[in-house]
């Protein structure tokens, strides 16, 4: 069975200022992956690191630089009907108080894309396929028919909006920090939503993240991105137990454990993105622990070490 | 444990007339509480229990449609007890950043984006210390940047040049300027990635072990709290339902409502199932009768539904409202 994505190269440049003072910025920098079917693959690292920059690209709301992005051996870039991408392809976002317009209903967004999609052609088949969808995800269209965005909880809304996804029936859904603003008390319902999902319908899930610990509770393999590059992707609990590049380790290192008898002391260093994006070889040298001579010219190559693929000199030989 | 602030039967309402209809929703009802001095102490809940509200009535901030219907917040000033919500408007406004600072919500964002940090430090300054010369003000801005480890040439920026987690510090650093006593902050860190998160962590600690003042850190985050807090509340549905140390919130938990959250965190290196709590948080308009958990509660006895429990300490200063911790549970049961 062919893989569900596959990413190679994949670059994409922004360039920044007026006419003569440009500088350019590499967001996604020569970033290779794969995402199996019925996987759950999480993109982590902190903000400004490339990852919704990936994220818009698979989504087809920007072009890659350079590089290609695969969908079952299919380059998506020369894709003749790009309405059937977006019937495969379909995303999550981030607060689902602002993915809602508040004046519209919620089931508007439902019969919108049914619409779009032409899935159906009778107004009875459309109920029970939004019934259908909306059980699957724990609710019912009693609780959301001719309801406001505001008169439901952020928790409902979140579901509702990843219902409104499973309308296509789609190989690959997009989650794009799908929890980071839903309440404490629901966020786990969520998280386990996502398993669910991809187990029973064989769905792949991309989960893009900073929070490494629900990452680690869901996922199957973990890419870390840092400034632009993927520095370490692998399966979650080698990356996350025994992490091999400094910068693994030092997000790990603040995750803030739910444990009042570890806390953390150890200061830390904090630079601008835009000085590390415009740095020469690696670019978490300035900032690195273990770094070398080496490490401020020349730009590491991708290793593997036990199953795992590091882009660290460390590692190299 | 000296109170700097001691909060008494606080009932912080939203009056709304909608198309005539009187509508009230009790963001912060009866709570009381006492609040250490040279602490970090931390307020949980989920969105929209009234943590922000009790923040701004700490505060003193109370504009329409938010009212005070009843209850006392007192500061400790000079020894004695001053009821803030009894001061006039002038002394409010001399308390405020000199004696207690407020961190909005969002404070990364509140940045005017067309002036320069130095502007909008020397607005702040002028309006406080007055009969300075601009020179002196901005050594002045310099040198508690400096202090606190931020380069001084951010005074130069624009705030878009300035990351996400550089400006939550820079706003940080604009409310103790003056050295306050208390500084309340609304989740400074929500909207940051775990690196900037620890940052600005590293930060406050900084300053309140600099200063030996007291920071009350509103998140919903449980690992900061754990990280930073020394003693904490939790809060659900405008009231609060738990309030130990730190600690003791984690080790044991005694509400259905703190277990439950405590359980659900996910942490690394542990794959086993997590739920969540059943149900959604009820409406603040029409809070269930009783105690305001028992929809969601499985432990939930008859009396939850009909009596709202009351918030009781026990010998090592734990305090719980629900009944089934309750003595009086054990007599009626």
């Amino acid at each position: 069975m062919s893989v569900t994505l596959k990413a190679q190269n994949l670059t994409k440049v922004f360039s920044l200022g007026g006419l003569f003072s440009r500088t350019k910025i590499i967001a996604v920098d020569r970033v290779s992956f794969v995402v199996q079917p019925a996987e759950i693959f999480t993109l982590a690292g902190e903000s400004g690191c490339g990852k919704t920059t990936t994220a818009r690209m698979i989504l087809g709301f920007e072009f890659p630089t350079s590089g290609e992005l695969l969908y079952h051996d299919e380059n998506i870039q020369e894709l003749k009907e790009k309405k059937e991408w977006f019937k495969k392809v379909q995303a999550v976002f981030q607060n689902p108080f602002e993915t809602f317009n508040p004046l519209r209903k919620v089931e508007s967004y439902f019969c919108e894309t049914i619409w779009n999609f032409h899935l159906v052609k009778t107004q009875k088949e459309a109920h029970d396929l939004i019934e259908e969808k909306l059980q699957a995800v724990g609710l019912s269209f009693s609780e959301i028919a001719g309801k406001y965005p505001g008169e439901l909880s952020g928790g409902q809304l979140q579901r509702s909006s990843i219902a409104r996804s499973l309308l296509t029936n789609p190989s690959l859904l997009i989650a794009d920090e799908p929890v980071s603003m839903v309440d404490a008390s629901l966020r786990m319902s969520i998280v386990n939503l996502f398993r669910e999902m991809s187990d029973s319908l064989g769905l792949s899930v991309i989960y893009i993240t900073h929070d490494l610990a629900t990452a680690y509770y869901i996922s199957d393999r973990i890419a870390i991105m840092f400034r632009g590059n993927m520095v370490e992707t692998g399966p979650v609990e080698a990356v996350l137990d025994k992490p091999k590049h400094p910068y693994t380790k030092l997000l790990i290192d603040s995750i803030p454990q739910p444990d009042p008898l570890k806390q953390q002391i150890t200061p830390i260093k904090f630079l601008e993105e835009r000085e590390e994006y415009l740095r020469k070889g690696c670019k978490f040298s300035g900032r690195c622990p273990e770094v070398m001579d080496i490490c401020k010219q020349k730009v590491p190559e991708d290793v593997s070490v036990d199953g795992e693929v590091v882009k660290c000199h460390l590692y190299q030989r | 444990m000296n109170a700097i602030i001691k909060v008494e039967q606080l009932q912080a309402f939203y009056i709304l007339e909608i198309l005539g209809k009187r509508k009230t929703v009790k963001a912060v009802n009866e709570v009381n509480l006492d609040i250490p001095e040279n602490e970090i102490y931390g307020i949980a809940g989920e969105s929209g229990c009234g943590k922000t509200t009790l923040l701004k009535a700490l505060f003193a901030f109370i504009e329409p449609p938010l009212q005070i219907c009843t209850g006392k917040v007192n500061y400790s000033l000079n020894g004695k007890f001053v009821n803030a919500l009894s001061l006039n408007g002038k002394e409010r406004r001399e308390l405020r950043w000199t004696y207690i600072s407020y961190i909005p919500q969002g404070s990364m964002s509140v940045f005017n984006p067309v002036k320069k940090m130095k502007v909008i430090y020397l607005d702040f300054l002028e309006s406080h210390l007055q009969g300075k010369a601009n020179r002196e003000l901005l050594t002045l801005a310099r040198q508690h940047l400096e202090e606190l480890g931020l380069s001084p040439q951010i005074l130069n920026a624009y705030p878009h040049q300035l990351s996400g987690g550089m400006r939550q510090r820079v706003a940080i650093a604009l409310s103790t300027l003056l050295k306050p006593r208390i500084i309340l902050a609304d989740e400074p860190t929500t909207a940051l990635d775990v690196v900037a998160q620890r940052a600005v962590l590293q930060l406050m600690r900084d300053i309140q072990h600099e200063l030996k003042n007291t920071i009350v850190l509103v998140t919903h985050d449980m690992g900061i709290h754990a990280n930073i807090t020394t003693r904490m509340a939790i809060m659900y549905a405008g009231r609060i339902v738990e309030e130990a140390s730190t600690q003791d919130i984690f080790s044991r938990p005694l509400h259905p409502y703190t277990q439950y959250l405590i359980q659900s965190l996910p942490r690394i290196g542990d794959k086993t199932t997590r739920s969540s709590v059943p149900g959604s948080p009820p409406s603040l308009i029409d809070p269930p009768p009783g105690c305001p958990f028992h929809p969601r509660c499985v432990q939930v006895l008859d009396l939850c539904t009909r009596e709202m429990p009351q918030l009781q300490d026990d010998e090592t200063n734990h305090k719980v409202a629900c009944w089934l911790r309750s003595d009086q549970n054990v007599r009626h049961p």
